[in-house]
């Protein structure tokens, strides 16, 4: 970002970090500064101020209200993709998935989870996975929960449409062709994947809901944006929810250590997965 | 591995070369489907081919249908890079061989997650 005019003092940067702090549990570093420029530029415009200053001028005079929750929404990061990083879903497809569904013959029910689900393409891989790769489940109870904290997120999540450049990353063309519908220079995914996903509001640093156990939890590229206090809450939390025999997914760049010593690494077809630590082994 | 990228327009040639290249991969071009052929015959350890729709000569659909017709390279991957998008027209292309379909515009980690959807093994990315 070299070269970009700056228009936000290093007090009003503080103001923002704080906030987002406060609000989100977001951490951002000293020399994160065009990253907040760069984030509120746009939303600025769209509110009608002329500089990213005036709209934290703004936003200090204005404790409650929508303001502070669109600068949450423009500060989260939307970056994804299809089957992003193909080897977790490798490891669902492969293992995780005709484990648990032996595993749970008996009751014919499966409860994903995507935590932090963003535009959908998570929970719509997903999906996807499951249609392609598992057809018995049509007649099972299966319940694919995605959360954001990000209404503008979630809303787009919801209506399955998305342009051509998202269609383009990560998507198998044979998928595309058989799971959306064109529309003008869009493309919408068909009502029976969409109806297989429930797509919910959730701030993970506020209080849960109560919901039944889960089977697998998808937990990617979440935690980089937390403090240590927050990651460990959220995974402890995660911990109560998950069945005993439950999988967590986490990003490349994450891992439990120092954090939960309640899971354990397994490494499944190349990548790695979180796993319950039984009872009765001695921790160290 | 070796390369071979077929487009009509020599900057669209560059644009893919600088994507794949980086990636430690012998490249090869071609203006058009007669060439691409002659490439193959040339570069018999080819891979990989990125393959435009619509160029002079032969198009990249006859192109994907001559390859495919020989048997000798049953494990090469196709990836047909097109403004084509109609579903259609992309069924068709997927009916004559292609592995996978990347839309232009595109960026560079499209091309790259679609390469590592079909398999092409590629040099882990930091």
């Amino acid at each position: 970002m070299k070269g970009a005019v700056v228009t936000l003092g290093l007090e009003e940067f503080q103001f923002i970090r704080t906030f987002l702090q406060q609000e989100s549990a977001i951490q951002l570093d000293d020399e994160k500064q065009y990253l907040v420029e760069s984030r509120l530029q746009p939303l600025a415009r769209r509110e009608g101020f002329d500089t990213v200053g005036e709209l934290v001028f703004k936003l200090r005079a204005n404790k409650t209200g929508v303001l502070r929750q669109k600068v949450v929404e423009a500060m989260t990061t939307h970056e994804t993709s299809f089957f992003r990083d193909i080897r977790p879903f490798e490891a669902l497809k492969l293992s995780v998935l005709p484990k648990l569904i032996a595993a749970r013959a008996a009751t014919r029910e499966l409860r994903i989870w995507c935590m932090a689900c963003s535009t959908g393409q998570e929970p719509y891989s997903l999906a996807l996975l499951l249609r392609e790769n598992f057809p018995e489940l049509q007649s099972w109870k299966v319940k694919i929960l995605a959360t954001d904290l990000s209404m503008q997120v979630l809303e787009k999540a919801k209506a399955g449409v998305f342009n051509q450049l998202e269609v383009n990353r990560g998507l198998p063309t044979p998928m595309l062709m058989k799971y959306f519908q064109r529309q003008g220079m869009n493309w919408q995914i068909n009502d029976a994947i969409r109806q297989m996903i429930d797509f919910q509001p959730m701030n993970l640093i506020e209080q849960w809901p109560l919901m039944p156990p889960i089977d697998v939890v998808l937990l990617r590229n979440v935690l980089i944006y937390f403090d240590i206090e927050t990651k460990k809450s959220i995974l402890s939390r995660v911990r109560q929810r998950l069945r005993p025999d439950g999988y967590l997914f986490l990003g490349g760049a994450e891992n439990t250590f120092n954090l939960d010593d309640g899971f354990e690494r397994v490494e499944l077809e190349r990548s790695s997965v979180y796993r319950m630590r039984r009872l009765n082994e001695t921790k160290d | 591995m070796q390369v071979l990228i077929v487009d009509d327009s020599r900057a669209m040639r560059r644009i893919l070369r600088n994507i794949v290249e980086p990636l430690g991969f012998r490249i090869a071009e071609a203006g058009h489907g007669v060439e691409g052929l002659q490439q193959l015959i040339e570069h018999p350890d080819t891979t990989l081919v990125l393959v435009d729709w619509n160029m002079p000569e032969m198009n990249g659909i006859d192109f994907v249908k001559h390859v495919r017709s020989d048997p000798k390279h049953e494990q090469l991957k196709l990836v047909m890079v097109t403004t084509e998008t109609e579903p259609a027209k992309m069924a068709r292309a997927m009916m004559a061989g292609v592995d996978e379909f990347v839309m232009k515009p595109f960026t560079s980690d499209i091309l790259l997650e679609k390469l590592q959807l079909i398999g092409v093994p590629l040099p882990s990315v930091a």
